[in-house]
């Protein structure tokens, strides 16, 4: 019974930790959006346009890898079901 | 279920020596792309020549050029002995991802791989701001602006290894993931139409696209962030 209550908040809890997708997701919308407009204003930059921006994506999915690394224990490595 | 599995990497064999020391899939693919890389920079170096005639020596030529000159963009003229580092750390991360190509597991996947990496470049971090700095400003550098955020330096110092590691480990790894469940949905819809028999015709076009995805773009993408932020963060600590 503890281990099927802990298995299922397991998987809530997985999938609320993938909420944390969003703010990538805004963020390098924008991002990209930015480096079109930039691209937009001096085609001639776009080389250097595109790797800052690439950075600058890399960056901000970071929190959003967080929060798969906190889903993929709960998933496939859960360190609860240890401590019954 | 249908031959889906989601693990860790695999223990081939192990060590009997100390306890025992587990050697898992990650070490041995390491150990062979590292021998394939050896064996790559032999075929492309040999016999060199003042003039480069030889397609091996231009494409020799050609890759350090190509390094050269992003180093000295990113990091200034007064860093060009990162080279090497970074063009290893570039061609053994690129590889690692790369040989999902052939069915195995990339080495990228696996947190012990990318945390050493990302705790290297931390030390190289930290040693080119004590050489900068010297001990005594190193040191300042952590009570400033006020001594009240020193915690929060330490923090931030200590976060940065930590979200490179978890990065380039948290791209690779979905990829793999996300690449086999799909593939493992594929295989029982096609089960599911043949009526049990196991004729593969779903798995045919799809997972091709999400292999170009994952595996082909965002092992050269993670590759080159992995390098990027590694020269901006040891550049960083100059002044």
């Amino acid at each position: 019974m503890e281990r099927a209550i802990i298995l299922a908040a397991s998987a809530i809890g997985a999938g609320l930790a993938m909420i944390a997708g969003i703010g990538p997701g805004i963020g390098q919308g924008y991002a990209a959006g930015k480096a079109a407009e930039a691209v937009g204003r001096q085609p001639e930059a776009q080389g250097t346009i595109l790797r800052t921006m690439l950075i600058g994506c890399g960056v901000a999915e970071s929190t959003g890898i967080y929060g798969l690394v906190v889903a993929l224990l709960l998933l496939f490595a859960n360190p609860l079901i240890g401590l019954l | 279920m249908s031959g889906i599995e989601v693990t860790g990497p695999k223990i081939m064999f192990e060590i009997p020596i100390l306890g025992g020391i587990t050697i898992t899939e990650t070490v041995v693919w390491s150990w062979c792309i590292i021998g394939v890389v050896f064996l790559l920079c032999l075929v492309l170096t040999h016999k060199l020549e003042k003039v480069p005639v030889k397609k091996t020596q231009q494409i020799a030529e050609k890759l350090v050029i190509t390094m050269d000159s992003l180093v000295e963009s990113s990091m200034g003229k007064n860093h060009m002995g990162y080279v090497p580092y970074i063009m290893a750390l570039f061609t053994m991360s690129l590889f690692g991802s790369l040989i999902s190509l052939l069915g195995l597991r990339p080495v990228t996947a696996d947190i012990n791989t990318t945390m050493s990496w990302a705790i290297l470049t931390f030390l190289l971090i930290q040693f080119n701001g004590i050489k900068n700095k010297g001990i005594k400003g190193y040191l300042k550098g952590f009570v400033e602006p006020i001594p009240l955020l020193l915690p929060i330096n330490i923090i931030s110092e200590f976060s940065t290894p930590l979200s490179m590691g978890f990065r380039h480990f948290g791209n690779i790894a979905a990829g793999t993931i996300i690449t086999s469940l799909v593939y493992g949905a594929l295989a029982g819809l096609s089960s599911m139409v043949f009526g049990g028999l196991q004729i593969p015709v779903f798995q045919a076009g799809l997972p091709a696209v999400l292999s170009l995805y994952f595996d082909l773009f965002t092992a050269g993408l993670q590759a080159f962030i992995f390098c990027m932020l590694t020269m901006v963060f040891i550049a960083n600590n100059d002044s």
